[in-house]
């Protein structure tokens, strides 16, 4: 009986989820404006249907795909690397990797008021920064052709070490025989990383790719604080066309519909990922 | 490892280097930004050596920001205290719940709790705004809206799945013949979880404890959406200072240096702990 009492809370999270889950769902098959609650209809599938159509939601999907893709892609590069400059242990080495810390820890919102600041216009040292090598008059966030840019370097800056912290423990973690057979028989240094170590870190590499990916095509905090989605709709990704949806043109049934595909994508992304990390954790707990 | 030549050694330093310029430099700047007054920060070039002052610091403490042009109230300590209010209390109530629940599902496999644990973690990374938005409305009719109650509740959103998942897996780890040699000794169930699972596990509830109370600091979309400006935490309340008081660029910054302090102190303080737990739970910012 007492596991039942215990476990009380967790379904009640869960029935707290599921509830506005489904209302969500029911949302998204209706004519709903918080304008007119009087014409507030199901329309069924007409707010998916009508996105074939709209070029909105297309820029939508393509921005965040697009995000997240970038996103990623340069965090694994950049975190991949500095995880093997890293890699020896050492009094530096620990301590580096413990300072990097320090932008993951910091809120993604407030990440972005601070490059905010450093990228103002009047001010700002990296608008300073760039008139000196000769961009003068670099708009960063403020103009449509360098916004994403500009984001993605916020979201590289707070990402990038959560990246390097798995694969960091992941290089330390690997058995040494291999790398010392190799450095034996006078193996070159490319073929060692192509072929020992990226093989070997593949576990490690695809939980923070799926892990980010995850996150990333979910963006709001950091493109919301900075530029609300704008310049115009260049950075409208998924959660802030659906939070502008909302609040600002009242359109439920839209931004529902908008959250129900982002849900599906997200889902069919986190299967994949929960499936792989059980059966990595059932491995490592029958190895132990 | 193998020996490494003079010039490699070099081209890794730099790389290092320049790696630590590039992720350490914002806060470096934020930090130096906030030490000084609005007539040195708006100086073209930036400079670099200047006389510091606290009067950034004391407006925001003292509430009051006193200009040429007359004197501003300035609400950012209401918001340092519903970070600190709403991330204690919703980190203490999640651990209440969550640590006992956790070991439920840990040590009794019941039908439907895998279904509960897997229910709680696939949404873990489902989109915030989906449960969110339609939250609101329902919060509007219940008069949660804008309540402490209410944003404690919808925290427990990330802290209660956080925590169940991470502290799940260590009580898992915890041998079960260990339990059970305690119980024939005739002792309680109740009195097993706490004088043993319960400090075996410590480790473990210290690191999920920790993160979820990170990740709830660090919350934006929440209170975005549901808390009006009496009950915002920094991460929104800065956001409306920033757009407010505009060109009270010295303030900001030390309104952006508090706000991150205190994240940034328990991570280099329990980093350990931190890695544990971000290799072992979900993680979103």
């Amino acid at each position: 009986m007492l596991p039942y009492v215990l476990s009380l809370p967790a379904l009640l999270v869960c029935i707290g989820i599921l509830i506005p889950f489904f209302t969500s769902v029911v949302y998204s098959f209706q004519r709903y404006r918080l304008s007119q609650p009087w014409a507030r209809q199901f329309n069924w599938g007409d707010n998916y249907i009508s996105f074939f159509t709209d070029p909105r939601f297309w820029n939508t999907l393509e921005i965040s795909l697009l995000y997240a893709g970038i996103t990623v892609l340069l965090e694994l590069l950049l975190g991949l690397g500095i995880a093997m400059l890293l890699q020896k242990r050492s009094t530096l080495n620990n301590f580096i990797s413990i300072m990097l810390l320090m932008p993951l820890m910091t809120a993604p919102a407030l990440a972005a008021l601070m490059w905010k600041l450093m990228t103002n216009p009047g001010f700002g040292v990296l608008s300073y920064l760039a008139s000196l090598i000769g961009l003068q008059d670099f708009r960063w966030a403020s103009s449509p052709s360098t916004a994403l840019f500009t984001v993605v370097l916020v979201d590289i800056w707070v990402y990038t070490p959560f990246i390097m912290i798995l694969l960091l423990a992941g290089l330390r973690s690997l058995p040494t025989q291999p790398f010392e057979a190799a450095a034996l028989d006078g193996v070159p240094r490319s073929f060692v990383f192509f072929r020992i170590t990226l093989p070997m870190l593949t576990p490690y590499i695809l939980t923070a790719t799926l892990f980010r990916l995850l996150d990333s095509i979910q963006q709001f905090d950091i493109i919301y604080a900075m530029t609300q989605g704008g310049p115009g709709d260049t950075l409208t990704v998924f959660q802030v066309e659906a939070y502008l949806n909302f609040f600002q043109s009242t359109n439920v049934g839209r931004s529902a519909a908008l959250m129900i595909i982002l849900w599906a994508i997200t889902y069919f992304l986190s299967n994949i990922f929960i499936k792989n990390w059980l059966r990595l954790r059932e491995r490592a707990r029958g190895q132990a | 490892m193998e020996h490494t030549s003079l010039l490699e050694r070099i081209l890794r330093g730099i790389a290092l280097t320049l790696v630590v310029i590039f992720f350490m430099f914002p806060i470096v700047w934020i930090l130096m930004m906030s030490f000084q007054t609005n007539e040195t920060i708006l100086r073209i070039p930036p400079q670099l050596v200047f006389k510091p002052t606290l009067a950034n610091y004391t407006a925001l403490i003292t509430g009051k920001l006193t200009t040429a042009a007359g004197t501003l109230d300035i609400a950012f300590m209401r918001n340092l205290w519903n970070s600190v209010f709403l991330s204690v209390t919703s980190v203490a109530v999640a651990l209440l719940l969550g640590v006992p629940a956790a070991y439920a599902f840990a040590r009794h496999k019941f039908r439907g709790s895998e279904d509960i644990a897997f229910t709680l973690l696939s949404f873990r990374f489902a989109p915030a705004l989906l449960v969110l938005l339609p939250l609101t409305l329902y919060f509007q009719k219940l008069g949660l809206a804008n309540t402490y109650i209410g944003l404690i509740w919808v925290y427990q959103l990330i802290c209660l799945p956080l925590i169940l998942w991470i502290v799940r897996g260590y009580f898992e780890d915890i041998p079960a013949d260990i339990e059970y040699a305690y119980r024939i000794a005739g002792h309680s169930w109740f009195a097993t979880f706490r004088k043993i699972a319960l400090p075996l596990a410590g480790p473990g509830i210290a690191a999920a404890g920790l993160l979820a109370f990170i990740f709830a600091w660090n919350n934006f979309v929440f209170a975005l959406v549901l808390a009006s400006a009496d009950k915002q935490p920094v991460t929104v309340g800065a956001l409306a200072f920033i757009t407010s008081s505009g060109i009270q660029y010295g303030q900001i910054s030390a309104a952006i240096v508090l706000s991150i302090t205190p994240t940034l102190a328990l991570a280099l303080y329990a980093q350990r702990y931190l890695v544990e737990g971000l290799s072992l739970g979900a993680v979103k910012g």
